[in-house]
């Protein structure tokens, strides 16, 4: 174990190396396998309206100095046609939530260990926790589609932007002629507001704005008509006016193809405007899950209501933005007790006892806090 | 781009001219000097002359009695047209000695290019897929190795293996014994193949090691980045991801140093060639140079230096080639 602030003797850190590498080579393993029986990943979905059901996902990368639990039992889902943003600080898991379900988590190092994401895909579900990454490898691009946070470098320096475009469909769709292909790649960038669609075609990313490029990631995003989409960040690395502009692009493109969209995020003016559910996630662990209405209008989570008041309000003259006191617990370390008790100005007695479970409050709300126990039967 | 490479060659001709003069007076400075040595030879060799007459009338016959400048601006005349004397130790015209050995180190050097470029490029990208895998460190390992070990010591250790303990190959020379009495050509072309094997594979092992972890960086850092990520989500397979996207962006540093490696090509490997007694470039340079042959060392370094300067122009174009960014319209 760590001693002291997470520094370890070398003796140490090479027995963990070489402890982690026996484990992820197994689980590597297990993932590479060529030919496996579907039974394996096939799953039934508990609700059929739902287009994604995360289950108790245990994410952990395996670093030299000890294991980092990312994503540490998070459950929520994903209604079929709906808006859900996921919103907590940098570090709180989302985006290794959302790097689970396309399985494209930094490996050997990361891995999904327990729970299951399971996936309503057009023929089948699929639990995406035990899928191989040749059946993942179908249902990227073309079910599954992510939009991820950094436009600047998510393209590939050297290729066309229409060579980038046609490589998804070429893919998913073999059956497509190329002159077909060029139809659609161009169709997808004058859906995503690019007027020089014949231009940009030809264009490296190079001789792009940031603005365009997000624009042509979230093209590719939508190339196969995916039933997910997952935008991760896909504003903050572009100025506010722009940001404006992709997510009305976003918004009106979810009612054109009828798609989910799992929003990413930790700005809550974002998530206002566009979500139908909010998670709030804290520590790798959902504190607090509802839908936008409940979690704006009624928060409950400590710590939702700190992020819900450190967010500036027009109109509202403050000296000093609030900010949420002291830091999030080293996560190599975690504590047995709430996560969030170091930093919570609300504690109860209750509080240094195990970690909080789920408190129903309504049909779709749901707190962890020992604060509302009184409130709602534990699930 | 026509505009760009013009610019480019007149600003060579430049660099050659400045270049060619600092070889020249250098090795007008050479503590060692083909004409001291031929007149102390004559001298010794009895007769009517003295040491100091000798002297004088060789440095004459020589063209050393004139200064620096009026010498390089006397060699430099002739070089423009194309006539680069006559080799003082080989006696016979320069280009002429030069075309005799080349080809013996060109052919050498080419075949070790190839294996070098065919086995640290996939090496190098192989240990970068499975970074910190046994197979990694055992790549690194042997590069390692290969990059430490002085040519001269593994040669050796090679030739007492090969040659003395198993005899499977000749101590020395680039023919058997019986070259000469073979029938075909075809069988003379394999009698020199055999003999290049040792040399060949001494280069090769000295030189990969270096390309393969430059390549291993290289591949780990576009491995990292954004868009191999991009590729990923999109469903394409591990082998498109690494030998599409990923290999055309490693692609970008390695070109620029395969086009400095052009003058090595030609440059010949003095100690290999020395050790396995192959008559090619680098070992007839060597011997020209301690001898004082300003001819023939001036027209080689200047060719080195021609070919400096066109790997450099090579290595920038391939650069643009690959790397839409660079391109100058």
């Amino acid at each position: 174990m760590a001693k002291g602030d997470g520094y370890i003797s070398a003796k140490e850190s090479r027995r963990i190396s070489r402890e982690n590498r026996k484990i992820t080579s197994q689980m590597e393993k297990i993932k590479n396998r060529k030919h496996v029986d579907p039974s394996e990943y096939e799953t039934k979905m508990k609700n059929p309206d739902n287009i994604l059901e995360i289950d108790n996902l245990h994410t952990f990368f395996f670093t030299d100095i000890g294991t980092v639990k990312s994503v540490n039992g998070v459950s929520f889902d994903v209604p079929k046609g709906k808006t859900v943003g996921v919103v907590g600080e940098s570090g709180c898991g989302k985006s290794v939530t959302s790097l689970s379900i396309m399985q494209l988590v930094q490996r050997p190092q990361g891995q999904i260990v327990e729970g299951s994401i399971r996936f309503a895909g057009e023929q089948r579900c699929i639990d995406i926790a035990k899928a191989t990454t040749s059946v993942m490898q179908e249902i990227r691009g073309k079910e599954i589609s992510m939009i991820f946070q950094e436009p600047m470098t998510s393209l590939n320096p050297v290729f066309r932007i229409g060579m980038q475009l046609n490589e998804v469909l070429e893919l998913h769709h073999p059956e497509m002629t190329k002159e077909q292909m060029k139809a659609r790649t161009l169709e997808m960038l004058e859906l995503v507001g690019i007027a020089n669609s014949e231009g940009v075609y030809k264009m490296y990313p190079h001789e792009l704005s940031g603005g365009m490029r997000q624009r042509v990631m979230i093209a590719m995003a939508l190339c196969c008509d995916p039933s997910l989409i997952i935008a991760d960040e896909p504003t903050t690395a572009l100025d506010v006016t722009i940001q404006a502009q992709i997510l009305d692009l976003l918004r009106g493109l979810k009612n054109k193809i009828n798609s989910s969209i799992m929003l990413i995020t930790h700005d809550l003016g974002v998530i206002a405007e566009m979500a139908d559910y909010v998670v709030v996630m804290y520590a790798g662990k959902v504190v607090e899950k509802g839908t936008a209405e409940e979690i704006f209008a009624n928060p409950m989570h400590p710590y939702t209501l700190g992020l819900l008041a450190s967010k500036p309000v027009v109109n509202k003259k403050v000296d000093r933005l609030y900010s949420i006191p002291g830091k999030v617990p080293n996560p190599v370390n975690m504590p047995d007790y709430c996560y969030f008790k170091d930093r919570c100005e609300m504690c109860v007695e209750k509080c240094s006892g195990q970690y909080p479970e789920m408190v129903k409050v309504s049909d779709t709300h749901y707190v962890s806090c020992y604060r509302y126990y009184d409130e709602g039967g534990v699930k | 781009m026509k505009k760009f490479i013009i610019k480019r060659l007149l600003l060579a001709i430049m660099i050659l001219f400045f270049v060619s003069f600092i070889i020249y007076a250098l090795m007008r400075c050479l503590p060692t000097s083909f004409v001291e040595a031929l007149a102390n030879k004559k001298a010794q060799a009895g007769g009517s002359k003295t040491f100091a007459e000798w002297m004088a009338q060789l440095n004459a016959v020589y063209g050393l009695d004139k200064g620096l400048f009026d010498g390089y601006g006397s060699w430099i005349s002739k070089a423009i047209t194309g006539d680069f004397g006559e080799s003082w130790k080989f006696t016979i015209p320069v280009t002429q000695k030069f075309a005799d050995v080349i080809w013996y180190s060109f052919v050498l050097n080419v075949i070790c290019f190839i294996l070098e470029m065919g086995i640290s490029i996939p090496l190098g990208i192989l240990a970068a897929r499975k970074q910190y895998s046994r197979t990694d460190y055992t790549i690194t390992t042997i590069a390692l190795m290969g990059i430490s070990l002085p040519s001269f010591f593994f040669a050796t250790v090679l030739k007492l293996i090969f040659c003395v303990k198993l005899g499977w190959f000749d101590l020395f020379g680039v023919v058997g014994k019986y070259h000469e009495q073979l029938n075909t050509p075809l069988e003379k072309i394999l009698d020199m193949g055999w003999h290049y094997i040792l040399p060949v594979v001494t280069l090769t092992i000295v030189s990969i090691g270096a390309l393969m972890r430059y390549t291993r960086t290289n591949m780990l850092e576009v491995l990292n980045s954004d868009y191999i990520r991009t590729a990923r989500a999109k469903g394409l397979s591990e082998k498109v991801v690494i030998n599409k996207h990923a290999f055309r962006n490693t692609l970008i540093p390695i070109v620029t140093i395969v086009g400095g490696m052009l003058p090595g090509l030609f440059s010949g490997a003095m100690i290999t060639e020395t050790l396995f007694g192959i008559p090619g470039i680098g070992y007839t340079s060597y011997q020209a140079m301690v001898e004082g042959d300003i001819p023939f060392t001036m027209f080689y370094m200047l060719f080195l230096a021609i070919l400096t300067l066109l790997g450099t122009l090579l290595s920038d174009i391939l650069y643009a080639v690959v790397d839409p960014r660079v391109r100058v319209n």
